[in-house]
């Protein structure tokens, strides 16, 4: 088996062959090179053509329409111009905006960003299972409020949230909803149609395709309007101007086509690979599935392991490639914000481990995985004062410790 | 992040790894940190009559850094006097791992388990 296995799909997926063979006849002489946006000649012409198809293939998959996908750079792009830019159009109504604790940065620093600038942003908690509580959410939304802003699937615990109810809440009062969908486009069914949602983030490298890329879904019946936040040609019903990278939007395109065709297939396979590997790792003492058991995706499965601290677990997970709740390993040294949110106190959050599993993923590589788990829990525990005070009956909550 | 050589080293195959009985009276401990910073070190160590740091032994939870950290110390209060134990600075461990500033807080970290052991030592031994 080649190591070390890759378990860290929800951070990025490789190319898919299928995608990358796609992407290779826009980029040289000999394929359609030309800027989309030329209109006076062939090669403008087809590489418009080549857009027009992989914009499609991205409403298909959501069920919108094509005029309502606007393409940008991938979803952190998509969430700053979702926000911002109708936080901006809209000022006139309010400047109350409401998200949750358990966001990407990508939003959350976007609505920092907006309360400099004088809007007023509401954080919601999230209960122990990770999902938003839709009574704090109506009793949050005011008459000036102009956005919600909730992830469909959280990148760290792939719990889903009921998009359909906060859609219908946000509805009745006339806010316009916007989902980052980065983790959720392939992996649960999207029906833009049915949903109540205004506003959608979309990323390419989070289902095969390549890094770079997304789109932001704007819906036009009711029509939202947005404040354009990066000027210049007026592409993208000018709302994002910018060339467009034709062979990146064919890529995205050819990656929202295969997910289309796929999905259910894959979420069968996913739902047995992921039994499989708890199968294999809840037999250890002192370990915990982190987000709501049955709201939540397939692909990723976020795990703590008690009196084990993360960053020395994923030293000696060295042969997989997964990522740490714990944040040590971007070297801010602080423990996931999310997995605080769900409630869990610092040393569970510094203790666990999410393993996301994708296209490529094996039984064979499971087994390993789980074989490798065992040894490293074994290992680090023999090590672990925390563990020997566990097993003498000590509860560490009472112990002075000296933080520093 | 890449950690150096010396603190892979430690990580795969730390020294001194374990426990004294806690009744004997040669033994000291000092633990240090705690669960929600993310590293708590025990550092025990073995006196002899001539006040001689005879044997050290260590339990880490910590990042790699931290147990590469106190692998290291029980290997260099191994044979000095508590006054000399005492002397190991932060810098030096940090020196020898090789740690990225970010890492600093473990070497400080067994620089404190050294300092609280020889304290536990001397409270027992009343002077």
């Amino acid at each position: 088996m080649k190591l070390p296995i890759y378990l860290d799909y929800a951070a990025t997926t490789p190319v898919d062959p299928r995608v990358a063979e796609k992407m290779m006849q826009y980029l040289t002489m000999d394929g359609d090179f030309g800027n989309p946006a030329s209109r006076s000649h062939r090669f403008g012409w087809q590489a418009e053509e080549a857009v027009e198809i992989a914009r499609s293939h991205i409403a298909d998959l959501v069920n919108a329409d094509p005029r309502e996908i606007v393409f940008t750079s991938g979803a952190t792009e998509s969430n700053n111009l979702a926000i911002k830019g109708a936080a901006q159009f809209y000022h006139k109504k309010g400047k109350h905006l409401i998200t949750c604790k358990t966001e990407h940065k990508a939003v959350l620093d976007t609505m920092r960003a907006l309360e400099r600038e004088g809007y007023e942003v509401t954080y919601l908690d999230v209960q122990h299972n990770g999902l938003v509580d839709l009574g704090q959410l109506e009793a949050a939304m005011r008459p000036d409020t102009t956005v919600v802003s909730i992830m469909m699937v959280n990148n760290e615990t792939g719990v889903v949230q009921d998009v359909a109810a906060i859609g219908e809440l946000c509805r009745a009062k006339g806010i316009i909803f916007h989902v980052d969908a980065a983790q959720a486009a392939g992996k649960v069914a999207i029906d833009l149609q049915t949903l109540k949602i205004d506003l959608m983030s979309f990323s390419a490298h989070k289902i095969y395709g390549p890094k770079g890329i997304g789109a932001l879904y704007v819906r036009r019946k009711p029509r939202i309007r947005l404040e354009a936040q990066t000027h210049g040609g007026g592409h993208e019903r000018g709302m994002r101007s910018g060339t467009l990278p034709t062979h990146q939007i064919v890529g995205m395109g050819e990656a929202f086509r295969i997910a289309k065709v796929e999905m259910a297939a894959e979420n069968e396979r996913f739902a047995k690979l992921r039994q499989r590997l708890w199968d294999g790792i809840q037999d250890i003492e002192q370990v915990f599935l982190n987000g709501d058991a049955t709201h939540r995706v397939p692909g990723i499965t976020n795990i703590s392991f008690n009196y084990v601290e993360g960053e020395s677990l994923i030293m000696a997970l060295k042969d997989i490639a997964v990522s740490s709740g714990s944040a040590c390993t971007s070297a801010s040294l602080e423990p996931s914000y999310v997995l605080r949110a769900l409630g869990l106190s610092d040393e569970l959050a510094h203790s666990s481990i999410r393993f996301s599993i994708g296209r490529f993923t094996t039984e064979e590589q499971i087994d390993h995985t789980i074989k490798i788990v065992h040894e490293a829990i074994e290992k680090l525990r023999a090590m672990s004062p925390l563990w020997d005070m566990y097993k003498d009956g000590i509860d560490l909550n009472t112990v002075a410790w000296v933080a520093h | 992040m890449a950690y150096s050589e010396k603190v892979i080293d430690h990580y795969e195959n730390p020294r001194n790894v374990g426990a004294f009985a806690k009744d004997d009276p040669t033994v000291a401990t000092g633990m240090v940190g705690a669960p929600a910073c993310g590293d708590v070190m025990k550092l025990q160590i073995k006196v002899n009559e001539q006040g001689i740091i005879e044997d050290a032994k260590f339990k880490t939870y910590g990042c790699g850094s931290a147990i590469a950290s106190s692998s290291l110390v029980t290997e260099w209060v191994k044979g000095k006097s508590l006054d000399e134990a005492a002397q190991i600075k932060n810098t030096d461990i940090a020196q020898e791992l090789a740690l990225p500033p970010v890492k600093i807080h473990c070497s400080i970290l067994a620089e404190d388990a050294i300092k609280a052991a020889i304290a536990d030592y001397k409270t027992r031994h009343g002077s």
